[in-house]
C-alpha cells in the first residue's frame, strides 16, 4: 500500500507544485506540522516559514503567508508567496529583511504582526 | 455614379482598414492565448478557496457570532455594484454585455427601494452607465497603465471593498464581469461576494468530514475571508482579460472579412466603370471616324 499523500502548492496565478510524497512539514501558525498519511483533516494557516517536503529528493519552499488544507491525504496550500529557496537570491533575501526590521520596530503594528514579522526574519536569516 | 478616382480611393482607404483590423486580430489572438492560459491557471485556486471556505461555513454552529462579511449583516438595505469592464474599445459586444447585464440589475435594485452604490473598474464601464448611474459611482479605478492585472491590484479593490463594509456603507456586494468559456463565447456574470454565496463553485463533489482547526474557525474566516474577496476579484480580473481578447480577435475578425467583402465589391464596381469609360471612348471614337 501507497504511504504517499498527494501535495499541491497553488498560488492565484499558477499551480506551482503538484507531486506525490510521503511527508511535508509545513509552518503552521501556532508551529510546525508534520503531515504524513492518514493525518486528521485539518485547516490551518501559515507563518512566515519553510514547507519541506521529504521525500527520495527534499524540496524547500519559503513562505511568507497561505492557507492549508488537509483531507482525504490531499494536502492544499494556498498561497501567494511561495518560493522554491534556489530561486530566492540573495539581494532579494537582504532587502526583505530590512524591510521586516524596520516594520518590527515600528509600533503601529499589532503584536500579532510583529510575531509574523519576527519568525519572516529568523527564517530568511536561517537561510544560507 | 462615383468617378474612377472616387472608387480608387474608397478601395485604398477600406484596404488600409482591413490592414489595421486584420493586425489587430493578431495582437488579440497573441494576447489571448496567453490571457486564456491565465484564466486557466487561477482557476484552481479561486475554486479551492470558495471550497474551504464553504467547508468552514457548515462548520459554524453559531452563525449569530459569525464574521459579518460570511453571513452578511442581515439586511440588504444597500447594495454595492462593482463593475468590471475593459479599458479599451474596439472589442465587440465585451464592455456593453456586462453593462447590460448591470443596468438590469441597478433597474431592479432602485425598483424594490433599495440603494445603490458603484464601483467601476476600467473606464469603459464607467463611460457607458455614466449618463444613468453617473451619480451613484462612489468610486473609479483604472489601470490603463498597467500591462498585465496583477493580484495586487485586485488586494487593492477589495481592501476598499472590505474598508466600506467594516465602515457599515452596504449590506451586499455583487462583481459583475465577462466569464470566458471560449474563444467565441463570453457570459456576462453577476457573482455575489459579500455574504458569500451558499454553492460549490467547483466541479468536485467534496466530502465535508469535521475538519480540526488550528487555531479556532473564527480566527480561519477572519483571515480567510478577506483573502477570498481578493481572489474572487482577482479571478473575475483573468476572466475578463481573457474575455477581452476573445471578444476582441472576433470582432477583428469580423471587421477584416467585411472589409474584404466590400473590397470585392467595389473592385467589381470601379472595374465596371473603367470598361464603360473604355466602352464610351471607343464609341466616341469609332463614331468620329465614319463621320469623317
Amino acid at each position: 500500500m501507497s504511504e504517499k499523500i498527494t501535495f499541491e502548492i497553488i498560488s492565484p496565478d499558477r499551480t506551482i507544485l503538484k507531486i506525490e510524497t510521503n511527508e511535508v512539514i509545513i509552518p503552521a501558525f501556532e508551529g510546525e506540522i508534520g503531515i504524513l498519511k492518514d493525518h486528521v483533516s485539518l485547516i490551518t494557516f501559515l507563518r512566515p516559514g519553510l514547507i519541506k517536503i521529504k521525500d527520495e529528493s527534499e524540496k524547500i519552499f519559503f513562505v511568507e503567508e497561505g492557507t492549508v488544507e488537509f483531507s482525504n491525504n490531499n494536502l492544499l496550500i494556498l498561497t501567494s508567496t511561495a518560493k522554491e529557496l534556489s530561486e530566492l537570491d540573495k539581494n532579494f533575501k537582504e532587502k526583505m529583511i530590512k524591510e521586516a526590521e524596520s516594520k518590527v520596530e515600528n509600533k503601529d503594528y499589532s503584536d500579532k504582526d510583529r510575531y509574523l514579522l519576527s519568525h519572516k526574519i529568523s527564517t530568511l536569516k536561517s537561510i544560507n | 455614379m462615383p468617378s474612377l478616382d472616387d472608387l480608387k480611393k474608397r478601395i485604398k482607404s477600406v484596404k488600409s482598414t482591413q490592414k489595421i483590423t486584420k493586425a489587430m486580430k493578431m495582437v488579440a489572438a497573441a494576447k489571448l492565448r496567453k490571457a486564456q492560459e491565465n484564466a486557466e491557471k487561477g482557476r484552481p485556486y479561486s475554486q479551492r478557496m470558495q471550497n474551504i471556505i464553504l467547508n468552514l461555513t457548515k462548520s459554524i454552529n453559531d452563525p449569530e457570532n459569525a464574521p459579518k462579511l460570511l453571513v452578511g449583516t442581515g439586511s440588504d438595505k444597500t447594495c454595492l455594484c462593482v463593475l468590471l469592464t475593459a479599458d479599451r474599445g474596439l472589442c465587440g459586444g465585451f464592455n456593453s454585455n456586462i453593462s447590460k447585464l448591470a443596468k438590469i440589475s441597478f433597474k431592479n435594485i432602485l425598483n424594490e427601494g433599495k440603494n445603490l452604490k458603484i464601483i467601476t473598474v476600467g473606464s469603459k464601464g464607467l463611460d457607458q452607465i455614466r449618463r444613468d448611474y453617473g451619480k451613484y459611482v462612489i468610486k473609479k479605478f483604472s489601470f490603463k497603465d498597467k500591462k498585465q492585472i496583477l493580484f495586487s491590484e485586485a488586494e487593492l479593490i477589495s481592501n476598499e471593498i472590505i474598508k466600506l463594509f467594516k465602515k457599515g456603507e452596504f449590506d451586499k456586494c455583487i462583481l459583475f464581469y465577462n466569464n470566458f468559456k471560449n474563444v467565441i463565447t463570453q457570459i456576462p456574470r453577476a457573482q455575489q461576494i459579500i455574504p458569500v454565496e451558499n454553492k460549490f463553485t467547483g466541479t468536485k463533489e467534496q466530502i465535508s468530514s469535521p475538519y480540526e482547526y488550528e487555531p479556532d474557525e473564527d480566527e480561519i474566516l477572519e483571515d480567510l475571508l478577506p483573502k477570498n474577496i481578493s481572489t474572487q476579484i482577482f479571478k473575475a480580473f483573468l476572466e475578463n482579460a481573457a474575455s477581452e481578447q476573445g471578444s476582441r480577435m472576433t470582432a477583428m475578425d469580423n471587421a477584416t472579412r467585411n472589409a474584404g467583402d466590400l473590397v470585392d465589391k467595389l473592385t467589381i464596381n470601379y472595374n465596371r466603370s473603367r470598361q464603360a469609360s473604355i466602352t464610351k471612348e471607343l464609341i466616341e471614337i469609332i463614331s468620329g471616324a465614319e463621320s469623317l
